[in-house]
């Protein structure tokens, strides 16, 4: 029997399906997947050795700009780690609480970017529009707390840089208040809506097993039914003071991600609401002491699973070794496991279900490029992406 | 020149941003700013653009793929550096993966300061350059 033969489908590394540049090759055999290679390094920026050359004060700045979405996650982590090295200094209860609001604003705000982007992918642009629509009083939110809609420079080793007024406390909850009926309304038309659920349902299946053998993490592993999530399991800031439950759906598939991420948007906003009213008055830093020589470890659950960071004191001004380990770095081989026997036309959606983030991930390697046959540009795909919802709805007679 | 500026079309360019900007590049599209309504629309092809947008430092891998993108586009094009990153390194100064700052690979045209730049910025950024070109002609 002859070989079949195989075709190779360059997607990147200058690509309308991500913003951010990467590259895969995913490998064909008529309609299905067989393999997927992804290059990516296009975004490294040196960040870890940068890091070893600037004050400890000053990393909080570097690493807030690893990643424009995730920009408090590694801040969190980063100053965690520091207060580790330190060992007894003890953080005031205020700068808890306002870790803690800062962490699941953008967790908000992140969540409503996927689905957005989601909605593009299969087609759905309504969706795309409505959800940065609705984004969009989030990042007031942040405007007044911070100054800035992204990039907030709220952390600091030893507590926080800057205090939520409040005079701007009763804006803020109304504000999330009137996104719970937009989270409803999105919910319905996800859950509800017999194309989106024949579209994504059974698509990039991600078993317990895959989950566990990739170590994948956050919402992508919630989705496959593994109650992950170091906010509960290590608890840190003032999540051990308010209640709250993790998000847990069985079925592993894309539609169960997209489920997750929007009920953990409910959560959020619950957290926040809760932090807000039980915030103490009170100091929002300690001070601090020279670091010590010594390691110390961080962790926070970003919007796409763990965030951890290594600091290596000793003694001077500078770390001598930071180390930052990145959700999406964990949860990208799992391509392998979701993308592979799939159709072309459900590959964009599947490789953009763990919300990847390239510029958090980005690690040093030498690559050898072979060039493909180019057969479909990057908007064929999106759009065979966005015409097989199409053929759906024909089907179910819905167009 | 003329039948360019009257609805420009951009390109993104991320050669190695945060992803900050990109995000409001995008969020330029979206229903609060809007700026379609100028007939300025984000193309998925560097071969179909006007404008080029580029963010983030020039990485070391980038920098040739970046370079490919701008021969690409039909000329005569725009280049529009957004945010620190492009415009001075940022940050990001003294990376061994950050040689050469953006503006010595590609001809920018105009510079977008801010990290990031609210979209307002990004906005009044581009009609300044258009105002500009069209006394140039």
């Amino acid at each position: 029997m002859a070989e079949k033969r195989r075709t190779i489908i360059p997607i990147g590394p200058y690509h309308p399906l991500q913003e951010e540049p990467e590259f895969y090759k995913l490998f064909v055999e008529g309609e299905r997947i067989v393999d997927i290679d992804v290059r990516i390094g296009y975004n490294h920026r040196g960040i870890e050795k940068l890091a070893e050359s600037k004050h400890y004060d000053q990393i909080v700045y570097l690493i807030e700009r690893i990643c424009g979405i995730c920009s408090t996650s590694h801040p969190i982590a980063y100053v965690q780690a520091v207060e580790d090295i330190m060992g007894d200094i003890e953080i005031p209860e205020r700068a808890l609480y306002i870790r803690s609001i800062i962490g699941e604003l953008e967790r908000v705000h992140s969540h409503l970017l996927w689905l957005g982007l989601a909605g593009h992918f299969l087609g759905y642009n309504t969706v795309f529009m409505w959800a940065w629509k609705y984004r969009e009083p989030v990042l007031d939110i942040f405007e007044v707390i911070s100054g800035n809609r992204n990039h907030y420079a709220m952390l600091k080793p030893g507590g926080v840089r800057r205090d939520i007024d409040d005079d701007a406390i009763p804006g803020i909850i109304k504000i999330l208040d009137d996104l719970i009926p937009v989270l409803d309304m999105f919910k319905g038309a996800v859950l509800d809506d017999p194309v989106l659920a024949a579209r994504l349902k059974g698509v990039g299946i991600l078993s317990k097993k895959d989950i566990v053998e990739y170590s994948a993490l956050g919402p992508v592993a919630r989705a496959s039914g593994i109650e992950i999530d170091v906010r509960k399991d290590e608890p840190y800031a003032a999540y051990d003071r308010v209640k709250w439950n993790v998000i847990t759906q069985q079925e592993g598939d894309v539609f169960a991600k997209a489920v997750v991420r929007i009920l953990e948007t409910y959560e959020s906003i619950s957290i926040i609401k809760q932090c807000l009213q039980k915030m103490p008055k009170g100091p929002i830093d300690a001070e601090l002491k020279d670091i010590p020589p010594g390691e110390g470890i961080g962790h926070h659950e970003a919007p796409r699973g763990e965030t951890f960071h290594y600091v290596r004191s000793d003694g001077t001004n500078s770390p001598v070794r930071h180390k930052v380990r990145a959700p999406t770095f964990m949860n990208f081989p799992t391509f392998k496991a979701s993308v592979i026997g799939e159709r072309v036309a459900d590959a964009t959606i599947i490789l953009a279900a763990i919300d990847p983030c390239y510029c958090c991930t980005e690690r040093m390697s030498v690559i050898d490029r072979k060039s493909g046959k180019q057969l479909l540009a990057g908007e064929q795909l999106i759009k065979l992406s966005q015409e097989r919802t199409k053929e759906i709805a024909r089907k179910m007679g819905r167009s | 020149m003329k039948a360019l500026l009257k609805s420009p079309w951009v390109f993104h360019l991320s050669t190695g941003s945060c992803n900050n900007c990109d995000i409001e590049i995008l969020d330029c599209l979206t229903p609060r700013f809007d700026i379609e309504r100028f007939g300025m629309l984000l193309v998925g092809s560097a071969r179909h653009a006007d404008v080029l947008l580029v963010t983030g430092i020039m990485t070391r891998q980038s920098a040739p793929a970046a370079k490919r993108v701008y021969e690409q586009m039909a000329k005569p094009c725009v280049v529009v550096a957004i945010g620190s990153c492009s415009l001075g390194q940022g940050i990001f100064k003294g990376s061994y993966n950050a040689p050469i700052p953006v503006d010595e690979v590609l001809p920018v045209d105009a510079y977008i300061p801010g990290c990031p730049p609210k979209p307002e910025a990004m906005i009044a950024g581009v009609v300044k350059l258009i105002q500009k070109l069209q006394g140039a002609k």
